[in-house]
């Protein structure tokens, strides 16, 4: 008897003691690094240490459209290269297009020379008229399927750079399913220019303004194939007031970000606002030297994701392979800006589709609430068990007490988050902890009231309820564990402690308790039970 | 020994009729909101129907009256607000109303108010947007989680008793998820995920409480103490009552701490935990016993396990 309670106590000593080797790192700060340092702890949702989740859609079918139109400009430029007129173009689909050529065996060779410049692209010859012939040009499947892969791929990467630039600890960015990111960013302060800087496309173009048509013409429809209209937006500094400037500019890009070295902010001293300079890297200065020699006294639009920053004159020709944008930027929006271009544009569009973001002031007090409730619903359950079940209820409070501790732990052991609903969870496994002890102190005093000594009344009290107890805890864990597969995460962070808490009850309340019993009785045999 | 019930010898069976009358009606009721919430009427919160959530917290007292006027204005006419009393707290909701487009009206929203209530500073608490999709997405989900879940119940229990026990705890279960829907949509307050989660909790709670009585008809068939079943079931009952109670009061005092210091996140979760305990109680009693009586007939063959 003797040596099954000592190896019995050993056992609670020991899980004890190393309960609180495992919490106390996630409770206090005030212990030695080499402690601290080396334990898992608790995680705090989002929902309690406040921060952003957001969930985006990533546009595939956009990704594969600028593909298919960054092929038909190269497409072209190649064919006048090689000397073969292209008469018409004609986007077809979301995935390709056609080119017209003029009759005589203009159309064949260009088939020729396509297939073998864009191995990616499928090319084939189409219809042959008297007034000339049609290549047709698409994706082939394995490419579209290499970009849709990429665009996810690529945007995660892209994503991350931005977010490590920005400075969030401990970021979480996955791609979920086909087309879906997840982001999550614990502890971001400044909610809207984190999502911001996240779902920005931050596709930078430099593109030529066509000062040979009409704005008032452009606006009324008659925009120039090779022209779109895009939109300078600036804000007088004095009144606030935000105006939009139409510029009718050349469709083409003469340069893009993705040949962008570094970017850094600037401040004018002398007007006082912030500017973004960049660097090129070398294919990039090349091109800017060679375009800007080309036009000058033109003015060159600087377009980010379609919206016009800024469309200076080109004085001269600029060989050094920097260039600034301007505009009136608050210190803020420069220094996003400058992260979006040192991190790249997303190779397609996001939306937002799910944005979560708790401020960490809701966080805090969440906690404390949270905390508050715990501790008063823990208190009125341990009083209720004691005032009926005297000292019986005593035990099982004790019971409690290291079912809590126990559960804490093994949250800290497992890295798990503890989400606000977590904590709903502890405090309803706490009332349910409870539930096996009272299954078996009713159990004792049937058998008291049937005349058992107390001893025999103890025993047959655990043995009747054993199953019943197991069953009882089955049932709420299979609940659990399929909230924990369906939820989502604070959801999940509830089915976690439940599940947690109420498996760990299986041993407290069996075990801690009854050891209590068989010790008072080992002793010397009970004569009466306060129960 | 303190004792909330003694000896009772209440005729449980006896009372079936009213009972399942009452549960009929719950049920019929819970229907009832399961087609609307699947739907996406009946109050869902913004995770399940889509749209935006925000809580603002004012420096000052804030007219809601001005506050659904300045929205009205914006075209945002069917928002729903909600103050914290004693906290300045507002919380926004705009719903998405099955809208297929998918735009995010926070960020205009929160502007438009620190114009408008320029005399009144805030703080952005929380935002949550969804898009429909992810809130279809959800519905989908939580539904099949209740599903998932009833069949892995009537499993296990048709392995620990037999099937008929299984698929009777199966059914008061589902009878205690209707009721808390129907209970929840007569009272109009809303259903979001933790409802759900809620429900799923209740569900697990009280088939503990079923599978208690179940335990106790087993083995009281075993020891034939009563000559029928029914009468076997009212014995059953009458033995776990003190238990039941017992356990339903912790549970019940732990839920109600939440209710009332747990803060306003988790307060319609505290209640339909509250509500769900309540319900569960009566279920173990009321459903699940005389189901299985009326499927069994009143032979006394011994169960399994």
């Amino acid at each position: 008897m003797w040596k099954s309670i000592s190896w019995r106590i050993t056992l609670i000593a020991v899980l004890t003691a190393g309960s609180l080797i495992v919490l106390l790192p996630s409770l206090t700060d005030q212990l030695p690094a080499a402690w601290k340092d080396r334990m898992p702890k608790i995680n705090l949702g989002l929902d309690l240490q406040g921060g952003v989740f957001l969930r985006l859609s990533v546009e595939l079918d956009k990704a594969i459209e600028n593909t298919i139109l960054r092929y038909s400009d190269e497409a072209r430029a190649v064919c006048r290269e090689k000397g073969l007129p292209v008469l018409a173009y004609q986007k077809a689909g979301n995935d390709g297009f056609s080119l017209k050529f003029p009759p005589g065996d203009f159309a064949a060779r260009a088939v020729a020379l396509l297939k073998d410049e864009f191995p990616s692209l499928t090319v084939s010859l189409g219809e042959v008229k008297s007034d000339g012939a049609t290549v047709t040009v698409s994706l082939k499947p394995q490419e579209i399927q290499a970009i849709r892969t990429n665009a996810v791929v690529q945007g995660v990467e892209t994503i991350r750079n931005r977010i490590d630039q920005f400075g969030v600890r401990e970021p979480q960015i996955i791609a979920e399913g086909e087309d879906r990111i997840v982001v999550q960013l614990p502890g971001v302060k400044d909610q809207q220019r984190a999502i911001e800087l996240v779902g920005k496309t931050a596709l930078l173009e430099f593109k030529l303004v066509d000062d040979g048509v009409s704005i008032e013409e452009a606006l009324k429809g008659n925009v120039p194939e090779e022209d779109q209209v895009l939109y300078q937006k600036s804000v007088d500094p004095q009144t606030g007031r935000a105006t939009k400037t139409p510029l009718v500019v050349k469709k083409r890009a003469l340069l893009t970000g993705d040949t962008i070295k570094t970017a850094k902010v600037n401040f004018d001293s002398r007007q006082g606002g912030a500017h973004v300079s960049m660097s090129f890297d070398s294919r990039g200065a090349k091109v800017f030297d060679r375009v800007t020699a080309e036009n000058v006294k033109r003015r060159l639009a600087i377009v980010l994701d379609d919206s016009i920053y800024s469309a200076p004159v080109i004085q001269e020709r600029i060989s050094g392979g920097e260039a600034q944008i301007t505009g009136n930027f608050t210190p803020e929006e420069a220094a996003d800006l400058a992260i979006v271009l040192r991190a790249g544009s997303l190779p397609a569009p996001v939306k937002v589709i799910q944005n979560v973001s708790i401020g960490p002031s809701l966080g805090l007090d969440s906690i404390q609430k949270g905390i508050r409730a715990a501790i008063i619903g823990a208190l009125l359950v341990v009083i209720f068990m004691a005032v009926y079940y005297r000292f019986a209820g005593v035990v099982a409070d004790f019971a409690l007490v290291f079912n809590i501790l126990f559960l804490l732990a093994g949250m800290a052991a497992f890295s798990a988050t503890l989400t606000l609903p977590g904590i709903a969870g502890i405090i309803l496994a706490i009332g349910m902890a409870v539930d096996s002890n009272v299954l078996i102190f009713e159990r004792i005093r049937e058998e008291i009231r049937a005349k058992k000594a107390v001893r025999a009344a103890i025993d047959a009290g655990y043995d009747k309820a054993f199953w019943t107890v197991v069953d009882s805890h089955v049932t709420t864990l299979i609940t659990a564990v399929i909230l924990f597969q369906f939820g989502t995460g604070p959801i999940k962070g509830f089915a976690v402690s439940l599940s947690m808490g109420v498996a760990i009850n299986l041993f407290t309340a069996l075990v801690c308790t009854k050891v209590v019993f068989d010790y008072l009785n080992a002793k010397k045999p009970m004569q009466a039970l306060s129960i | 020994m303190m004792e909330l019930v003694k000896n009772t010898k209440i005729d449980f069976m006896g009372l079936k009729k009213y009972a399942f009358a009452f549960s009929a009606a719950l049920t019929i009721l819970g229907l009832v909101g399961t087609v609307q919430v699947y739907r996406g009427k009946a109050n869902l919160g913004i995770d399940l129907a889509g749209g935006t959530s925000m809580q603002l917290k004012f420096q000052k007292p804030v007219a809601m009256d001005e506050v659904r006027a300045i929205l009205s204005k914006a075209g945002h006419a069917e928002a729903t607000l909600q103050g914290v009393p004693g906290e300045n707290i507002l919380l926004i909701k705009l719903r998405a109303h099955g809208k297929a487009e998918e735009k995010m009206v926070a960020e205009p929203v929160i502007n438009l108010l620190r114009q408008s209530l320029a005399g009144n500073p805030f703080v952005v608490e929380s935002v949550s947007e969804i898009g429909p999709a992810i809130g279809h997405k959800l519905r989908q989900d939580a539904a099949l989680a209740l599903l998932v879940s009833a069949l892995a119940i009537i499993v296990y229990l048709a392995w620990r008793f037999e099937f008929k026990f299984g698929v009777a705890a199966a059914i008061a279960t589902f009878h205690d998820i209707f009721a808390m829907v129907g209970i929840f949509f007569l009272l109009g307050i809303e259903k979001d995920l933790l409802f759900i989660t809620a429900l799923l909790t209740i569900g697990g709670y009280s088939l503990t409480d079923t599978v208690v009585v179940f335990d106790r008809i087993r083995e009281n068939i075993r020891l034939r103490k009563r000559a029928t079943f029914s009468e076997t079931i009212n014995l059953s009952v009458n033995e776990v009552l003190s238990r039941t109670i017992v356990t339903s009061l912790t549970v019940f005092l732990a839920t109600i701490s939440l209710l009332l210091f747990g803060g306003i996140v988790l307060h319609n979760f505290a209640l339909a935990l509250a509500i769900g305990i309540l319900i569960g109680t009566y279920s173990s009693i009321f459903v699940a016993s005389p189901v299985i009586a009326m499927w069994r007939g009143e032979k006394m063959t011994e169960v399994k396990g």
